[in-house]
């Protein structure tokens, strides 16, 4: 626990030493409040307390913006060689990667806590469902989760960032849009199995409010599935055929 | 801490990097690892950190065996990769502190420990550089107090002096001799002036097989079997000189040094010296004997002679 911690706080440091979080935060506040503020179908057109528009934008923003952290995380270390210099002090590769994930996600977090000013602005303009809102921000958050674990290993395959950068985009967009098209092009228990693939279908049924266990589920196996590929990319040096 | 690397093989694909490779280190002694390049010295050095575990085959470090428990093992070892991968990005003293921290150095020790290691391995006038500002040799000594950061038991470092120049080396190498009289050392090298100079066992590795152990003196002693003699000659005419040379009867094999001049080397037969028989020759020959040197054989006509097999 506590070498994922040291891990952590120098992921974070350097996410922040190397301008990337800064331009995250400026680009992804800057993103959702532009749309949520001033475009042309802002919560004043909408005339509705509501972050729905919020939720829409931080939904495409974060898929984007996700894979852009997380490309260089393992890809970096390995083309430099620092990975073994890591793995060669008392870390295992999952306190490795897990220290990796949570430094990604805590900057998520802290983006998302700077929006919160948007909330507590709309919740003042009128009656606001906090329900939704909430079950919104968590679902951005297991959202988030899922899109890191992919990037991680996306990234842990390859020692290119463009490379990772690209795979994580490609894998993501899968989850993003691709399956739950096929569902509606498909019938019966394929559209059934792709409909459940979707991370569209379970995003909207949780920041419509209601945290159902099958989403949660859902988003967890997936952080779960993409962290296991990563540390089994990880062991590879150590197979013996 | 002793080392005990028992018959490990590792192979990449059809490739035996090492093979059957075995041998022990003790407490205070600095083991020099010398191969040519792809014999297997870093794959081996590898296997020791834990960082790659062997096919076959068993590392222990103090009696704890890297691949059961390779966390406490790691915890004794203070390891220098080849190519010293490091942070660009990061201050000097921040990437210290992360190793420390992550080494378990307790929290109260850590400044202490830091300001140690920049005394010790002359970093006092970069401390507040970022790493990526330094010069290569400045890099080198980041690399090596990282690995001494915990005040590890084991010190494994692969080429530790590349890229530094030659007072920085002899400082490093100055450096590596004092650590090593108390722990247990394993460094690589492929010059062989580096290991000579700093080590007190030498391990010679080819094609991922060990072909020779021993202290640097041992393995001299080992390669020269036959006494070799530098003979120079002033006068008389270098055919006559070469055929009388060659009817000595303690000499095996004259060679003709240099297209002027009359310089030979001389091989004697096993066992025997063929000194005193060359001065005798030319005294009955009225010739001016300017040489007659015996010829050590050096350390890197060991190294050729085991390795290019």
């Amino acid at each position: 626990m506590k070498q994922i911690w040291i891990i952590t706080k120098r992921e974070l440091q350097s996410f922040f030493d190397s301008l990337i979080a800064y331009i995250m935060l400026v680009a992804f506040l800057g993103f959702s409040g532009f749309f949520t503020w001033f475009s042309r179908t802002d919560v004043f057109y909408l005339d509705q307390a509501s972050l729905q528009v919020f939720f829409g934008i931080a939904f495409w923003t974060l898929f984007f913006f996700i894979p852009a952290l997380t490309m260089r995380l393992i890809a970096e270390e390995k083309k430099t060689g620092t990975l073994e210099l890591l793995l060669t002090k008392p870390v295992t590769d999952w306190q490795l990667i897990m220290g990796k994930f949570s430094a990604t996600l805590i900057l998520i977090l802290i983006s998302l806590v700077l929006t919160l000013p948007y909330y507590i602005t709309v919740a003042r303009l009128g009656p606001i469902d906090h329900a939704a809102v909430w079950a919104g921000y968590l679902g951005l958050l297991f959202m988030s989760g899922a899109y890191i674990s992919i990037g991680i290993f996306a990234s842990s395959i390859t020692n290119n960032q463009i490379v990772a950068f690209l795979l994580a985009l490609l894998i993501g967009v899968f989850f993003h849009i691709i399956f739950g098209q096929l569902a509606g092009a498909t019938s019966g228990f394929m559209s059934q199995l792709l409909d459940y693939l979707s991370l569209s279908t379970h995003y909207e049924s949780m920041s419509r409010g209601v945290i159902d266990s099958k989403d949660v589920i859902y988003f967890l196996s997936i952080m779960a599935v993409g962290l296991f590929s990563t540390e089994i990319v990880l062991a590879k040096r150590n197979v013996v055929e | 801490m002793d080392i005990l690397v028992d018959s490990i093989t590792k192979t990449y694909g059809a490739q035996r990097a090492v093979d059957q490779v075995s041998f022990s280190v003790k407490p205070g002694e600095i083991l020099g690892f010398l191969g040519p390049n792809g014999a297997g010295k870093t794959t081996t050095m590898k296997a020791i950190t834990g960082y790659l575990a062997p096919n076959e085959g068993n590392i222990t470090v103090g009696g704890i065996s890297v691949l059961e428990d390779p966390d406490a093992v790691k915890k004794q070892i203070g390891y220098l990769p080849e190519s010293n991968p490091l942070y660009t990005e990061m201050p000097l003293i921040d990437y210290l502190r992360y190793t420390a921290e992550l080494q378990n150095v307790p929290g109260d020790q850590i400044k202490n420990r830091i300001r140690e290691m920049i005394r010790v391995c002359g970093l006092e006038g970069e401390k507040h550089k970022k790493i990526g500002e330094l010069s290569k040799g400045y890099r080198q000594r980041v690399g090596l107090a990282q690995a001494l950061i915990h005040d590890p038991e084991v010190l494994i470092l692969d080429e530790p002096t590349s890229g530094l120049d030659p007072n920085q080396i002899i400082e490093i190498r100055e450096l590596i001799r004092k650590i090593g009289k108390e722990k247990t050392v394993i460094l690589s090298s492929h010059i062989l002036a580096e290991v000579e100079a700093t080590c007190d066992r030498i391990l010679i590795i080819n094609k991922g097989k060990i072909v020779a152990d021993g202290t640097p003196d041992n393995l001299r002693k080992q390669a020269q079997g036959k006494e070799m003699l530098k003979v120079s000659i002033e006068e008389g005419e270098r055919n006559d000189i070469f055929n009388k040379l060659q009817g000595l009867e303690n000499v095996e094999m004259v060679d003709i040094l240099s297209a002027s001049g009359n310089s030979f080397e001389i091989q004697s037969k096993d066992g025997k010296s063929s000194k005193r028989e060359v001065f005798k020759l030319c005294v009955d020959n009225n010739w001016y004997l300017t040489e007659l040197t015996p010829s050590e054989t050096k350390l890197e006509d060991v190294f050729r002679e085991l390795t290019m097999k």
